[in-house]
């Protein structure tokens, strides 16, 4: 305190609040500036340090398709128990249609159908058609769109990489984020384990035509209500199964991976309450039949069923490595995808990309400071050494705030903090050049100080609540990395308002007496007189 | 140090004849070149992949794109420097919508044996997304001007409304003809530079003409042009001294902040000679062209005071009654 006051220097409200601001500027920024354990740190966007942004888009008219078919699979096991004959049963876009051979049991498939939630029927003689209202196609695709966001959550959450994003974004869009992704091959894998379908299915061979596969179309095989899939391992290898699967993915309770005798890696997968029983049933009752285990549309093994198998439990075998067993028991786990995915945007910035970007933007915001301190001295001289006292405070105070919300710094961003500094002097040179003109009239140097702030003030307000204005508009209509450029660009208006307005005017009163002893202007605000 | 010591006013609207036939002429011609040459849109709007990979050494741009050629993915893909001489990129008004495999991946497959490379960024927008991101561009760069249009009126009156914004349009349109002129890349970063010139030019336009305002205030009975010369003089410096310092970083930006930001970089920098340039020669005349009435705001001026002054009087009269 004394030696202030033999500096004859005077603090003010100004000054204090300034103090605090830089205090919290520097306490706050220096858990980013330094890389420290502990404290809130700034986020760096996906271009700097690298990493996976998409935006998916899911199919959502398979998943009404597959809807519309699931219901056709309950009708046939439905009729297969009441002992009714069904002709035929075609899908098309509108539906499916069944013909009966009885026309009598017309009826009892109707009010069968009438239970089943969303279906609408149309009966007409001995074929019934019935098809999804469209309240229920609507609910079939919302659900496909939360379904798949939750799905792809939960494989990345196991997939070990640091806060993955998953997102809705708008109606019908999902947004995925990955950060610190080292490699393409890495990147490829995420992608991998995000879109498989994960659809498992055990499926009864056709035994009475397994022989005629290779000559059959797959119109033919449909008229008999078959389908022909391709063997995982051998694509050349192909198979007859039932079109209605035993038993789907949605019974399965876990999934993981283990050995066989010859230490090959395999996923043993366990089925819960109601899919043990139905396994084992038809198991029990197929002895010396095939079984195939289907992944995706694809046979993985079918082997020969031995004995009735209780217990619920299963294996998938097949040609993987080690990872990929692992990622496609992470899928299994995490549930199938009720509906293909598909990529809509997607932007991909490896790491050393990113390091680069940040180098460049480093060198440019440095340069361009050191550029405009050195000018303001020249210029200005004292005033110039005040005013880059509040541009570097307004520095740690634009990271300080974006440290504190966690703000993502992106590569826009550094070039909206590296425009800041051009801006942000702005306010104190319209305050240098209100106090100088009045200097110039003859003005005392309390007094111009005085109203040279008064009057920068409504010039200043105007100006960067204007900028404020397009930067805001800029964040909510931005898209990614330009909304980072939106954050810094309004952070550092705000800073600058604080360290320019309050700031310097506190540093003024509080040397003002100094500065009338020394009646030095070309020192103090570099002009004479 | 000091470059302009106000002794007298300069004339500058006695030379308005001759910017607004500049002005005229570089926005006439700016449409010219939108209208021939075009915008060059790049992925974020237009749609399409880029595949941006560097080599260990200089690319092998030939090599590259025999190799190419052997997939059909890669049709009508283009191949060009990218800031140096080892890397590139690839360019392709195509995507794919495979996730699981892309343009990518199979770059990387169909690259090998060309050397060591390594692929840095892979940037697929779907037609969908751009034009999303087209719309959402030109509906931010509308709400900012009618934003900033509402404010200026509220804060001054409706001609320096006008009158910001057709400076805006003019610099906005010229920074386009710029872009055009070079061929630039229209993206995302682009588009954020034009708004950024939005606010920079804006800047600039109120400080002159809140300068402007209160000399209007101040002297009542000076003639319009002689207060518009007079202000703008009294700002030059700061004027001068803002433009100077922003140029600075944004020109060390443009030198040395990668090619990533070239672009954006570029776009400020004409923003902001032009902006600064247009604060003076578009926003301040165009106050004389609307015939803005120095009396008449007094007058205006006086009937708001009487109207708050009256408002005052009814609240005290109110409030000493309830009381």
């Amino acid at each position: 305190m004394q030696l202030l006051e033999s500096m004859r220097m005077k603090l003010n409200y100004r000054v204090v609040t300034f103090a605090l601001a830089i205090i919290f500027g520097i306490f706050f920024s220096a858990p980013s500036l330094f890389q420290m354990q502990d404290g809130k740190k700034i986020t760096l966007g996906l271009d700097l340090q690298g990493g996976l942004h998409m935006l998916l888009g899911v199919k959502t008219e398979e998943a009404v398709e597959s809807r519309i078919k699931s219901i056709a699979a309950s009708v046939k096991h439905f009729s297969e128990r009441k002992d009714i004959l069904i002709d035929t049963l075609n899908f098309d876009e509108n539906g499916i249609t069944i013909t009966l051979l009885d026309k009598d049991d017309v009826k009892r498939i109707k009010s069968f159908l009438h239970e089943v939630k969303g279906a609408v029927v149309v009966a007409v003689d001995e074929s019934i058609s019935f098809t999804l209202s469209d309240e229920e196609i609507q609910n079939t695709q919302k659900q496909a769109i939360s379904q798949a966001i939750e799905t792809i959550r939960n494989r990345l959450d196991q997939f070990g990489l640091t806060e993955p994003i998953v997102a809705r974004q708008g109606e019908e869009k999902i947004l995925v984020q990955l950060a610190g992704i080292k490699t393409m091959e890495e990147e490829q894998r995420a992608r991998e384990l995000i879109s498989r379908a994960a659809k498992l299915e055990l499926m009864a061979v056709d035994e009475d035509r397994a022989a005629r596969v290779y000559s059959m179309s797959e119109n033919e095989a449909a008229s008999y209500g078959d389908v022909i899939l391709e063997d995982a391992t051998n694509p050349k290898i192909k198979h007859l199964v039932r079109e209605i699967p035993i038993l789907d993915g949605g019974m399965l309770t876990d999934a993981h991976v283990g050995f066989d005798e010859n230490n090959r890696p395999l996923i043993s997968f366990s089925l819960n309450a109601e899919g043990a029983e139905i396994f084992g049933d038809f198991t029990g009752k197929n002895v010396g039949k095939h079984l195939a285990v289907v992944l995706d549309s694809k046979v993985y093994s079918a082997p020969v069923i031995n004995e009735r198998i209780g217990g619920g439990s299963g294996q998938i075998s097949g040609n993987y490595t080690v990872m990929e067993a692992k990622d496609l028991a992470i899928a299994l786990r995490s549930g199938s995808l009720m509906a293909p995915i598909y990529l809509m945007e997607k932007r991909s910035v490896g790491p050393s990309l990113g390091a680069d970007s940040i180098k460049a933007s480093m060198i440019a915001l440095v340069g361009g400071f050191i550029l405009v301190i050195i000018f303001m001295v020249v210029y200005y001289r004292m005033a110039g050494i005040i005013a880059n006292i509040a541009l570097i405070s307004n520095l740690f105070i634009i990271l300080a705030i974006m440290s504190l919300f966690g703000a993502t710094l992106t590569l826009p961003g550094m070039a909206g903090i590296v425009l800041t500094v051009g801006m942000a002097v702005d306010a104190n040179v319209i305050i240098s050049e209100r106090i100088r003109e009045l200097l110039h009239e003859g003005k005392s140097i309390n007094k111009a100080i005085e109203d040279g702030y008064a009057n920068a003030m409504s010039a200043i307000l105007d100006a960067n609540i204007t900028t404020l204005i397009a930067a805001v508009v800029l964040y909510a209509y931005g898209t990614g990395a330009i909304k980072g450029f939106a954050i810094t660009i309004s952070i550092g208006i705000l800073a600058s308002m604080l360290t320019a307005i309050l700031g310097t005017h506190g540093i003024y009163q509080m040397l003002s007496k100094r500065i009338q002893k020394s009646k030095n202007n070309l020192l103090w605000f570099g002009i004479k007189g | 140090m000091e470059f302009f010591k106000y002794t007298k006013a300069l004339g500058f609207m006695g030379k308005s004849k001759f910017t607004r036939s500049l002005s005229i002429l570089l926005v006439l011609g700016s449409f010219a070149i939108l209208a021939t040459k075009g915008l060059n849109y790049g992925v974020d709007f237009a749609g399409g992949t880029i595949v941006q990979v560097k080599y260990e050494s200089a690319a092998p741009i030939d090599e590259m794109r025999e190799k190419l050629k052997s997939n059909t993915i890669f049709d009508g893909a283009t191949i060009t420097e990218f800031g140096s001489k080892e890397e590139v990129v690839i360019r392709m008004r195509t995507t794919t919508g495979d996730v699981v495999v892309d343009v990518g991946d199979v770059a990387r497959e169909t690259l090998g044996g060309t050397g060591e490379f390594e692929i840095r960024r892979v940037d697929i927008v779907g037609p969908k997304v751009g034009s999303e991101l087209k719309e959402k561009g030109i509906m931010s760069m509308i709400l900012a001007v009618i934003g900033i249009l509402i404010y200026v009126a509220f804060r001054f009156e409706w001609r320096f409304a006008v009158a910001s914004i057709l400076a805006l349009v003019h610099d906005v349109t010229i920074a386009l003809g710029a872009i055009a002129l070079v061929g630039l890349e229209v993206n995302l970063d682009a588009l954020a530079a034009l708004l950024t010139i939005l606010g920079y030019s804006l800047n600039d336009t109120i400080i002159i003409f809140d300068r402007i305002r209160e000399s209007v205030v101040k002297q009542r009975d000076s003639e319009l042009s002689d207060i518009i010369d007079e202000s703008i003089t009294r700002t030059l410096a700061r004027t001068t001294l803002t433009s100077l310092t922003t140029f600075f970083v944004v020109f060390t930006l443009f030198m040395f902040g990668g090619e990533i930001i070239h672009a954006f970089a570029f776009t400020l920098l004409v923003g902001i000679v032009i902006g600064t340039y247009s604060s003076i020669f578009v926003a301040s005349p165009t106050l004389l062209l609307f015939g803005f009435d120095v009396k008449n705001y007094h007058v205006k001026l006086a009937q708001k005071a009487k109207r708050e002054a009256e408002k005052e009087r009814m609240r005290a009269q109110y409030e000493s009654g309830v009381m």
